[in-house]
């Protein structure tokens, strides 16, 4: 064999050796082909959506939230451009401290302390207290909005030394009234990462903001924008520009708010004064004809500008969240004798008769009193709402609850005193645009036993176990009666819970929204509204979008004369009733303000005090309603604030009717 | 005498072939030739579209410039004699390793991690590694396929010089470190011993050595981390995608979102965003695979098949061992370069700094890959010989 010649090699091993080489060699090409048709044809489309992922960055673009206005176009809440710093979690997240540098350095520029900065930049969670962020973590995390333009411009150009924090310019929220209608207005949030719509935006929750959510939030625009390996932006793909939020005007009148919140307040501190309690308290102005609403004070209020920028755990807690005029529950005493009398009046008993108030009524073995056991005479109903007396309606109550039956009650009892406060809106919420309403509570026989079929167990344990932890041996002895009373037959409606109810006591509840609004339907001959504080919604420009009209949901069933009746009874309260003394000085005879004051008891608290009145006496046009918890007698307390505030309104209108005729109330 | 005999003796018949090469030499050549260029023509386009939009690069005019200088040198060496060339394989062989050890000095500079350049200065650069793979493909040839009278495969004594002569390089390489490189000259090495028809108790042996190695690294912990990050990653791609595993990641998002026909030259998104590292040189073919989708991207590759089944063509039909193990050690070379290039851009395999012959951007590989084209035609031409010859003397 020639080596050299090509036959050599074909023949000899070297011709194996390349074989194999030749099948490697094309293996290896057929494989990197095979791979080239996974990557591309088949699994091609996942890498294109991921190619789009990042080559695409989605810049969001704040709407600015619309305005929230008075019936006269002042602004209640308003927004203010201001520079805010904002860290991305997920940035510091991939730092290699995890962010602590960036924020300490940060902290540093801002002047704050870095624990600040930390806390509001971390996540919400069950064992984080606030401040934390309770929004998405993709979101920039507002850290700091009350930052000057010198810093907020230090910090912008020094990208490099903060890595991961923005600045930009934002509207936030202002409040031009402080703390006044601050749970209607209602406050903001970053919407819950539960959420799957929450967009980067604060969202309204609660208050006005929450409800009329959709109206003042505008729509995000969106810029998508290509970037380039390093975010460097090199053009642009789309851009959706943002809409502004459109404007809520309400039927709120700023300067009718601020004579309420001033008169709720000094009611507060007057009846503290006095050695009340006074916890907490209301004061609601409806327009009487169209369930519009034109002041809600809260007390105790605070200011919503505590919610800019984040807010700690201690301030958070410490917040008054809960609006006492829409949520707060009392029984309503002596106002309540408005529905009684209408339900009298319907059952068939004379307005005008004389009827005879002693200073006790006996039902079932207990004497029921009057207040303070006043003996009064003989008087006609008239009479009976001006001077507050009970055992009349007592009376009345313990013949209807026999006529119904008594302990074995008929099928179908009539309950007309049940029936005409429901007629007035006790019992249900009011529907007004709030979230969070209370409902009241109308009780009758049914409520009774189911509630004694709930609370049955407890007080059978208790009626043997007995009060020990109570110090006092009397009233330990006597709950312990009471107790085995209630084990026993708690569910009953005796003759004495037709008597409480008939005076709105007992386990009746109202808010004060829903007596000014029972009050109003008086006011207006009848018609029961679902009140509104939006009146209608503007877009930014002035042109109107839609009205919003409080619908009526209800006509009290009682003849007009009866209404009226009740209405000229109550003129008489401020005059020579009740509220006399809170009127003294008052103008009456030139603006006539009918009223009932109410002074309910409530167990183990002071009384809770109630003014509930309307004006002018002939044609009203405003229903204001004052209520204080533990605040005394309605006379001393709640129809002092009242007066006040119809001061502000008689001042108000009666100025306005001289220079500018027209412009009185907003429309309607 | 050595020296000058070669020249004097062996001219008359090069310049005889001259005239027959136009009609007997030119077809085979062109489908080394072709391939070759056709590759290297789009590694142009896509060097040119990966730098776009990069303000005064010149890279393409200078990646042109370097396939222009590697076609020359293709026709060169493909003109020269290979009995002759032989002469000066230990001469060569010195200078890859001169040069080698040059970077190593302080003549040497890093670039893009590695220690493996040496600047000329006013941008002139180049990597000695590319120029001793030639010189030691040469130098492994010549041990390997100069056979004593009587011997059919290299004896034991050349398989261990081979080894010899190969080791030294590869010590060079992997102190720069440049184990990618490094690993080409193992495979090259391993792939000529192989054709060059080397008893298969030495791949047993070669089996058993690398276990061994493997083993020790491993029990050394002579691993670094970043290359058992790159193993991980190649596992799990997603592990750590804006870390390690962001280049494998984003050169498998630019291929895969080409789809069946790509997004047409110059208009590839991920691209035109620089978002693979090292594009226009490591990661060439994730342009190719985006802008032209599996189309281009398997041109690419079965371009270089063809090449590639051409130089083992001529490896099998050359009459000398020198000539077949010379071309088997160039075709081990592309395809082992080609197959771990490509790899790791599909996410085949792990992360490497190796270049895709013809297409990567750059001087060095460029030339050497043409000019390693080159050889091939040499010993291409050199299968020619002797029928030429023959029809001489006939005549």
């Amino acid at each position: 064999m020639r080596s050299g010649a090509p036959g050599g090699i074909r023949g000899n091993a070297n011709r194996g050796r390349l074989t194999v080489v030749f099948v490697v060699v094309t293996t290896l090409m057929l494989t990197l082909l095979g791979r080239l048709w996974y990557l591309q044809v088949v699994t091609g489309s996942s890498y294109s959506r991921a190619a789009t992922e990042s080559r695409v960055r989605s810049v969001v673009l704040p709407p600015v939230r619309g305005q929230i206005l008075d019936v006269r176009g002042r602004p209640l809440v308003a927004n203010e451009t201001r520079p805010q710093v904002s860290v991305d979690y997920m940035a510091l997240l991939h730092q290699p401290d995890g962010g602590t540098d960036v924020l300490t350095r940060l902290a540093r520029a801002l002047g704050r302390p870095y624990q600040e900065l930390a806390d509001r930049a971390r996540l919400c969670g069950r064992d984080v207290p606030r401040p934390c962020w309770p929004g998405s973590p993709y979101q920039p995390i507002v850290v700091a909005d009350d930052v000057s333009v010198r810093t907020a411009l230090w910090i912008a150009e020094r990208q490099n030394e903060f890595p991961g924090v923005s600045t930009a310019l934002r509207p936030v929220r202002t409040y031009p009234l402080g703390p006044a209608a601050a749970h209607v207005l209602g406050y903001l949030q970053p919407p819950s990462p539960d959420d799957p719509e929450g967009g980067p935006e604060l969202i309204g929750r609660d208050g006005l903001e929450a409800r009329y959510d959709r109206d003042l939030a505008g729509r995000t625009g969106i810029r998508e924008v290509a970037v380039d390996s390093t975010g460097k932006v090199t053009g642009l793909i789309r851009e959706e520009a943002a809409v502004p939020g459109e404007t809520l005007v309400t039927s709120i009148d700023a300067r009718v708010q601020e004579v309420a919140e001033r008169a709720l307040a000094r009611a507060v501190t007057g009846a503290r004064r006095r050695g009340e309690p006074a916890d907490s308290g209301a004061a609601v102005v409806l327009e009487a004809r169209t369930g519009r609403v034109t002041a809600i004070a809260d007390y105790p209020s605070y200011d919503p500008g505590v919610w800019t920028g984040g807010i700690s755990q201690r301030a958070y807690e410490d917040l008054p969240l809960i609006s006492a005029a829409v949520q707060g529950q009392w029984a309503p005493g002596s106002t309540w004798k408005v529905t009684s009398t209408a339900a009298a009046a319907k059952a068939g008993y004379g307005l005008r008769d004389s009827y005879d108030c002693p200073g006790g009524y006996k039902i079932g073995g207990r004497v029921f009193h009057n207040f303070e056991s006043a003996e009064l005479g003989r008087m006609d109903m008239r009479r009976a709402l001006v001077v507050s007396c009970d055992t009349i309606f007592y009376r009345f109550a313990e013949r209807m609850w026999k006529r119904d039956g008594g302990l074995t009650p008929v099928k179908r009892p009539k309950d007309p005193m049940q029936k005409m406060a429901k007629e007035f809106g006790f019992g249900t919420p009011t529907g007004i645009d709030l979230p969070h309403e209370a409902a009241g509570r109308v009780p009758d026989r049914a409520w009774k036993k189911a509630n004694w079929e709930r609370t049955r167990a407890d007080a059978c344990r208790r009626a043997k176990s007995g009060y020990p932890e109570e110090s006092n041996r009397g009233r330990a002895a006597y709950l312990k009666a009471l107790a085995a009373d209630n084990c026993r037959s708690g569910g009953v409606w005796w003759a004495g819970d037709a008597a409480n109810f008939s005076i709105g006591q007992g386990d009746v509840l109202v808010t004060p929204l829903q007596l000014a609004r029972g009050y109003a339907a008086l006011a207006n001959g009848g018609t029961v509204f679902s009140p509104r504080i939006g009146k209608r919604i503007e877009r930014p420009d002035g042109t109107v979008v839609r009205t919003i009209a409080p619908p009526v949901v209800g006509r009290i069933d009682v003849s007009r004369k009866t209404l009226r009746f009740i209405r000229d009874s109550l003129a008489g309260v401020p005059r020579e009733g009740t509220a006399a003394a809170a009127f003294a000085g008052f103008p009456l005879k030139r603006f006539p303000v009918a009223g009932k004051t109410g002074t309910a008891e409530a167990y183990g608290r002071q009384d809770t005090s109630w003014f509930a009145s309307f004006a002018p006496a002939k044609d009203p046009r405003y229903v204001v309603v004052v209520v204080v918890s533990q605040g005394g007698t309605g006379g001393t307390t709640a129809a002092p604030a009242a007066r006040e505030i119809w001061e502000g309104i008689d001042a108000l209108t009666h100025h306005k009717k001289h220079p500018k005729k027209h412009k009185k109330g907003g429309g309607r | 005498m050595t020296t000058l005999g070669p020249l004097s003796v062996r001219l008359p018949p090069a310049r005889a072939t001259r005239r027959r090469a136009s009609a007997g030499v030119a077809l085979p050549a062109l489908g080394l030739v072709l391939p070759a260029a056709a590759l290297s023509a789009i590694g142009l386009l896509l060097v040119w579209s990966a730098t776009r939009g990069r303000p005064g690069s010149t890279l393409p005019e200078r990646q042109a410039i370097s396939v222009g200088i590697g076609f020359a040198l293709m026709w060169a060496v493909s003109r020269i004699d290979l009995r002759l060339l032989r002469a000066y394989v230990p001469l060569l062989y010195l200078l890859g390793l001169a040069g080698l050890v040059a970077v190593l000095t302080p003549l040497g500079r890093t670039i893009n991690g590695s220690h493996a350049w040496i600047v000329l200065g006013n941008g002139l650069q180049f990597q000695p590694s590319e120029f001793a793979k030639a010189a030691t493909l040469l130098a492994l040839a010549t041990i390997l396929g100069e056979l004593r009278d009587g011997e059919r495969r290299p004896g034991a004594g050349a398989v261990l010089l081979a080894l010899g002569v190969a080791a030294v390089p590869v010590g060079l390489i992997a102190l720069q470190p440049d184990h990618g490189t490094a690993l080409v000259f193992l495979v090259l090495t391993f792939g000529m011993i192989a054709v060059s028809g080397a008893p298969k108790r030495w791949f047993a042996a070669f089996a058993a050595a690398g276990a061994a190695g493997v083993l020790l690294v491993w029990r050394l912990d002579l691993i670094r981390p970043y290359q058992l990050q790159r193993l991980m990653v190649l596992a799990d791609p997603d592990a750590d995608p804006m870390g390690v595993g962001y280049n494998a990641t984003q050169a498998r998002i630019a291929i895969g979102s080409g789809g069946l026909l790509g997004k047409g030259l110059f208009h590839g998104e991920q691209t035109a965003g620089h978002f693979v590292p090292e594009q226009h040189t490591d990661f060439i073919f994730t342009v190719a695979g985006e802008e032209l989708g599996f189309l281009g991207g398997a041109c690419v590759i079965l371009l270089m098949l063809a090449l590639l089944w051409r130089g083992l063509w001529i490896a099998a039909r050359s009459p000398s061992p020198f000539g077949t193990v010379l071309a088997g050690g160039v075709v081990c070379w592309l395809a082992f370069q080609t197959f771990v290039n490509v790899g790791m851009t599909m996410g085949l395999l792990p992360i490497a700094g190796l270049p895709l012959p013809f297409v990567s951007y750059g001087g060095s590989a460029t030339i050497s890959s043409l000019a390693a084209v080159g050889l091939l035609a040499a010993v291409n031409r050199r299968t020619r010989t002797p029928r030429i010859r023959q029809s001489r003397r006939s005549a």
